[in-house]
């Protein structure tokens, strides 16, 4: 009994933080329509540079809240320099690369962190004057823990006075509601929305520096937070201060019992009450449906014609020089060819998903990781092979595409895939607790291919025939009945239900087709690389595989194969010439998306379009 | 005769918006029924109770002597009736003969079909529908792009799928010029006489309303207040009174 009382309050303390974070992305969210993947790293940026601030002031009290609070207000300035920089020009660009570009900022401060403070973590200093405990029912109980706990709802009430209290807060809370509205207003909005981003910045900044007494500052912090802050923002509803606040407390206190009770599973019970909370109310606790989708701009979503012949020949005699590619290139080429094979596959699924299916996943590596888990456990366990591991691999992603995608396809747009990505990371977090099964940090090794693959060459011809027929049965796909009726219930849903067909059913299937396909590449990605790790379905390989399908285009079906193609051998040679390779990466990412808004394939589009004046 | 479509006391309200009260009416194969009110009458809330897409707060809708009240609109379509919508909707990113396709492959439960390619798939009775609506010729031109006169024939192709007993056309011709608006309508009006097809249908457009209908109906607040030929409805004092001043029960718009 005892226990559960100080589980229960260390729970509520925990809570405080994260709503704190996920307050704050909801507020930036409600008013520019921007999922601010960044706000993870303002988290992080506010636990080290607390934890500076704290080493450098004088010890006592005032250096220590002194240092709390500097900590957010920088990390506010930076969210300053954020909007100022970046986000003021992609206000209007699609969601998705809105979410990429502000992914690439947590490429650039992941890597600029490592920079500044080294890889180790830091462990900061108690809080002066709650050094102690206080004894709870027999239960020791750290007095830090019991001022966070009323931290969080004062928070919220101050938070609350301002919306409804000031003329500033109407203006958010009327620009939440209708933008178009504020701006008839004569409201100076670029004001208002640097502002907004400045307080969800604060907010972030100060979550993670009010961590600073209670554990470690790791470059981790930022992935960690932000997925629950996703899962606080999805369960409590978009936009709802109070539903956030709720959330954070059921999750707060989930963690803190599941941690006693069932360490193990955590997390699965984490999505386990995600999960009835989506069914019960699929907009979260207090949120609401939200209205339509204003058109993105650009033009209507062009036809998926026949294959012009060129493309095929084209097609032929690119594939017939990869077959002979081992007669001419070394090793290490073959190497790579192998991995753009494998990549390409798993950006074809994605792209099926996306393109024809309308839904975005920002965690799509959890399929792919999970084919190469069940390959990988295949052998280790079992001791069966390559031939059942591959057969495996994409059941098991298209088993947990239908059971994650039943509750996905319940939601649209950002809400989707900011679920598609929690469940991605409740899978990595499995991956990586369940030391027994899955090896942990140190993943699962010596997956070797059958005999005969395993020289460089029988592998990558393996691959490749592999990966080229899964990517031609895609496309077969999509030219199916089946493919099109997917592609038309995204193109008009209301459509689509008055003339029969079931919309989320399709969806529904489309989803597990797509996870099949990620599980299958994820499959043959485990025996090319001989092991297997949680980074397999981190959130950066999710990213890389949007952004493969980004860069090449949505729109057109060759797109995933060359954003594959040009994606890998960017990566690679980034490596090889840069520690920060990231960082880079996550510049070239920024600069992309502000540069083209639409998308290297919209803005080829729109080129092709004005050059020869009107339609193409 | 009896009924295709037979609604009694269909009620809905949006908090305390009271959108409809207690609307009731009866239709019979090959008849032209128009709903005519003012905006906010209620007549998009009614259309969209009878295909399913909003669930009423009470009455009922009968189909061919069937319960079908609060069945979801792919089951209400199954059941032989097709609908138009205000905004049109159709599939943007395919071919007009492509769309109408799609509906025909639904209608033959071939959707699920893994080993044909669908755009050769109904393509022949696809291509016969918009024969009849006049737009065969532009069968392989993207519907996204398509004038808005044109979507609106590929609307009514893609209604008529399913071989319809009922079609349910809300504002089938809002953003015509007038001439197409009477086209569009000479050609519902002679498909549903061909094909026995019961229409109810909304309109502004009084030559429309009073060249095409065989009865019409008025709606005000959510209250039938009208119902009878043109000419009664038209010499109603009630009705009048809606649309005095309006000059829009003489044909000059509105
Ligand atoms: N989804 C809804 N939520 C709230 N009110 C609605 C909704 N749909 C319609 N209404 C209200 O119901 C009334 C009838 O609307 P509608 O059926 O669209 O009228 P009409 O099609 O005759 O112009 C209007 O007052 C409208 O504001
Ligand atoms: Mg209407």
């Amino acid at each position: 009994m005892d226990i559960v009382v100080v589980q229960f309050l260390t729970g509520l303390a925990s809570a405080s933080s994260l709503f704190l974070v996920a307050s704050g992305l909801s507020i930036i969210f409600g008013v520019s329509r921007i999922v601010n993947f960044a706000h993870g790293s303002f988290y992080m940026l506010g636990a080290y540079l607390a934890w500076t601030l704290v080493e450098r002031l004088p010890y006592g009290p005032l250096g220590f809240w002194g240092g709390i609070v500097g900590a957010a207000a920088i990390v506010a300035l930076l969210g300053l320099v954020m909007e100022f920089v970046l986000l003021r020009r992609i206000y209007r660009a699609p969601e998705l690369f809105q979410l990429l570009a502000t992914f690439g900022v947590v490429l650039i401060v992941q890597d600029a962190t490592l920079w500044l403070w080294g890889p180790q973590d830091l462990l900061g200093p108690r809080a002066p004057g709650l050094r102690g405990a206080v004894t709870i029912l027999g239960q020791r109980f750290p007095q830090y823990d019991l001022l966070l706990i009323f931290i969080g709802p004062v928070v919220l009430a101050l938070l609350w006075l301002l919306f409804t209290r000031t003329r500033w807060g109407t203006l958010v809370r009327a620009a939440t509601q209708d933008r178009e509205m504020v701006g008839a207003l004569g409201v100076d909005q670029k004001l208002l929305f640097t502002t907004v981003f400045m307080l969800g910045s604060f907010l972030a900044g100060l979550g993670g520096a009010l961590q600073l007494p209670r554990e470690s500052v790791n470059l981790q912090m930022d992935l960690t937070i932000i997925t629950d802050a996703f899962v606080v923002v999805v369960v409590g509803g978009m936009g709802s201060l109070g539903g956030a606040f709720l959330a954070a407390l059921l999750i707060g206190v989930l963690h803190a019992f599941g941690i006693v009770v069932f360490p193990k599973i955590t997390l699965v019970l984490i999505f386990l009450v995600m999960a009835v909370v989506l069914v019960l109310r699929p907009y979260g606790l207090m949120g609401r449906k939200p209205g339509p989708v204003a058109a993105t701009v650009g033009l209507v979503t062009p036809l998926i014609g026949p294959t012009p012949r060129a493309l095929v020949w084209l097609g032929l005699v690119a594939g017939a020089l990869l077959v002979l590619a081992p007669l001419f290139v070394g090793d290490y080429t073959l190497t790579i060819l192998s991995e753009m094979a494998i990549l390409a596959l798993f950006a074809a699924s994605l792209h099926f998903m996306m393109g024809p299916g309308g839904m975005a996943s920002f965690g799509h590596a959890a399929y792919f990781g999970l084919g190469a888990y069940a390959a990988a456990l295949l052998m280790r366990q079992l001791g069966l092979g390559m031939p059942l591991g591959l057969i495996a691999a994409p059941l098991a992603g298209a088993a947990f595409g239908l059971l994650f995608g039943w509750f996905c396809v319940r939601l649209s747009g950002v809400y989707l895939a900011m679920l598609t990505l929690a469940f991605a990371q409740i899978c990595w977090s499995v991956a990586f607790q369940w030391v027994e099964l899955t090896g942990g940090d140190n993943g699962l090794l010596n997956i070797l291919p059958s005999g005969w693959a395993q020289t460089r060459q029988g592998f990558y011809w393996l691959a490749l025939v592999l990966s080229i027929a899964g990517i031609l049965l895609l496309r077969w796909l999509i030219r199916t009945p089946f493919g099109h009726a997917l592609r038309a219930a995204r193109d008009n849903p209301l459509r689509a239900e008055a003339v029969g067909m079931a919309v989320g059913r399709l969806q529904w299937a489309g989803f597990a087709v797509a996870a099949s396909f990620a599980g299958f590449a994820g499959g043959l990605y485990a025996y090319f690389k001989g092991s297997v790790f949680p980074t397999f379905i981190s959130i950066p390989r999710s990213v890389d595989a949007l952004l493969m399908v980004l860069l090449g285009g949505v729109d057109t079906l060759a797109g995933p194969i060359v954003g594959a193609v040009v994606y890998t051998g960017l990566h690679e040679q980034l490596m090889s010439l840069t520690d920060y390779w990231r960082a880079i990466l996550g510049l070239i990412i920024v600069v992309l998306v502000v540069a083209f808004p639409q998308g290297l394939a919209g803005q080829a589009r729109d080129w092709w379009l004005a050059r020869n004046g009107g339609r193409a | 005769m009896s009924a295709v479509l037979a609604v009694d006391g269909l009620r809905k309200s949006f908090g305390g918006v009271h959108a409809v009260q207690g609307v009731q009416f009866a239709l019979g194969a090959g008849e032209m029924l128009a709903l005519i009110g003012p905006n906010g009458a209620g007549k998009s809330t009614c259309f969209n109770m009878l295909n399913g897409q909003i669930r009423p707060d009470g009455g009922t809708v009968m189909l061919d002597g069937r319960d079908i009240t609060g069945m979801k609109p792919r089951d209400v379509w199954r059941l032989g009736v097709g609908r138009t919508f205000q905004i049109t909707a159709t599939f943007a990113s395919f071919t007009v003969a492509e769309n109408v396709q799609l509906a025909l492959s639904s209608y033959h439960r071939r959707l699920t079909t893994l080993w044909r390619r669908a755009s050769s798939l109904d393509r022949d009775e696809a291509l016969a529908l918009l024969r009849q609506v006049g737009m065969a010729d532009q069968a392989d031109r993207q519907t996204g792009i398509l004038a808005y006169g044109d979507l609106k024939r590929v609307e009514l192709a893609i209604a008529l799928a399913n071989r319809p007993r009922l079609l349910l056309m809300d504002e089938p011709t809002a953003g015509m010029a007038p001439q197409e608006r009477v086209g569009l309508m000479a050609l519902t009006a002679r498909l549903a006489r061909e094909q026995g097809i019961a229409v109810l249908f909304t309109e502004h457009d009084m030559d429309v309303v009073f060249g095409h209908a065989d009865r019409v109906m008025v709606l005000e607040r959510g209250r039938k207040i009208a119902e009878g030929t043109p000419e009664a409805v038209r010499s109603d004092e009630r009705v009048q009174a809606i649309y005095l001043g309006s000059g829009a029960m003489y044909g000059e718009g509105h």
